[in-house]
């Protein structure tokens, strides 16, 4: 079942048109990929998917986790137009993040860089590095916890950044090039515990590259063109 | 021409019967495709007369080759100078998609179209063979898959690369045609 879903979106910045009327949906734990030459409008369609960007046209829809007892409405709630606040909300309680440039913060050590959305979610400090704790050893950093993000490899900067994505659960992970600044080995490392990691928690994946290497690890490629999504490619 | 090589190389090793190489050739090199035995005896037989090989006994083995085959000291030399010389770059199965473009575009099909399909069908390849990547018994096995995944993700981003230049080269491929000329 799609529990996030964009139709018919548009986005123009200027009169530079990004989005032409794609259209996406992402299923519960689904791992899609989002592929397309640059400027064809693949990591605008994240954007307006994760509710960073606002399309000028279209909708996006997401259906939260069900509550227990509760019988929420199939087509979700529509999230393109929710006020700035409660969009902030949703990106940090829903969705979680990974771009090419890790994007860590440069003055702390990684271990609390991974126990960031707890801590802006409100744990405690000692609970939250607790929690952060595993993911070190989960993903081949054991002993890089105190190191800061300027003293980790490429690719130990990205695990960190996954680490950090998947922390606090979240439904969606949105990764937009995660590995376009690494060599194919440490981007094959970096695709597996991602792909291993969101498998485990159920947690859904939408993977924006432009190689189709990495795209290979998804269930299901998009393919984007001219603002459009042109071809699909594996199961429905 | 590999196939040689590949003999000569195992046989580098230890001498063997015929029916040893053919295992050990399938075991390494055979994964797309295994060795018919007739083939390993030729190549024995032609490398042999060519005095890469020699025969240094005959016994009892598995198989009904009876033969033990050694490598002999020329043949460590062209093997030596066939591993030193970097091989042509084989542009391989694009030759055959840059024919259909071109055909297409001449007998007025939609090339991107086939090109289209084509991309979808190497992705649905690169998908399976990454899942058989992660599930591989050995690095050997990852490495065989990463070999073929890396040559058809080369492949793509020609498909790529063409896609975006279909116009022009339909163009081209107009005015060349002597039929509208």
């Amino acid at each position: 079942m799609p529990i996030l879903v964009g139709r018919d979106l548009y986005k123009s910045f200027g009169v530079t048109p990004a989005l032409c009327g794609a259209n996406v949906s992402v299923d519960e734990g689904e791992i899609l990929a989002v592929m397309g030459p640059s400027g064809s409008g693949k990591s605008t369609l994240l954007h307006c998917l994760a509710g960073i960007l606002s399309p000028d046209q279209g909708e996006v829809h997401y259906q939260r986790r069900p509550r227990s007892g509760s019988n929420e409405h199939s087509n979700g709630e529509r999230i393109d137009t929710l006020p700035d606040r409660k969009r902030v909300q949703l990106r940090r309680t829903e969705f979680g993040f990974v771009f090419q440039f890790g994007q860590l913060v440069p003055e702390l050590p990684a271990i609390e860089n991974i126990a960031l959305p707890l801590l802006l979610a409100g744990r405690r400090r000692k609970a939250a590095l607790a929690a952060a704790a595993p993911w070190l050893d989960r993903l081949g950093l054991d002993g890089l916890g105190p190191r800061l993000p300027g003293e980790l490899s490429g690719g130990e900067g990205q695990r960190v950044a996954l680490a950090r994505a998947l922390i606090a659960k979240p439904r969606i992970v949105f990764a937009d090039e995660p590995t376009g600044a690494l060599d194919s080995v440490a981007a094959d490392q970096v695709m597996e515990l991602l792909v291993d990691a969101a498998r485990e928690q159920g947690t859904s994946v939408v993977l924006v590259t432009h190689e189709a290497r990495v795209a290979a690890y998804a269930d299901r490629t998009v393919l984007v063109r001219d603002g459009v999504d042109a071809i699909t490619v594996g199961a429905p | 021409m590999t196939v040689s090589y590949a003999l000569l190389g195992l046989l580098e090793g230890s001498d063997r019967h015929g029916y040893d190489l053919k295992q050990s050739y399938d075991r390494w090199f055979g994964a797309a495709k295994p060795i018919r035995f007739g083939q390993v005896y030729r190549t024995l037989a032609q490398l042999t007369r060519d005095g890469m090989v020699e025969v240094v006994g005959v016994e009892a083995g598995a198989g009904p080759d009876r033969k033990r085959y050694s490598i002999t000291p020329e043949g460590v030399t062209d093997l030596d100078a066939w591993l030193g010389e970097p091989e042509d770059p084989q542009p391989q199965l694009q030759t055959v998609l840059f024919t259909k473009v071109v055909l297409a575009l001449l007998s007025g099909r939609p090339a991107d179209e086939f090109l289209d399909q084509q991309r979808a069908k190497h992705l649905a390849a690169m998908k399976a063979l990454t899942k058989a990547r992660r599930a591989a018994a050995s690095t050997q096995d990852a490495l065989l898959a990463d070999y073929q995944l890396f040559h058809i993700e080369a492949d793509l981003r020609w498909i790529e690369h063409t896609v975006t230049r279909l116009a022009t080269l339909a163009e081209e491929v107009r005015d060349a045609d002597p039929r509208r000329a």
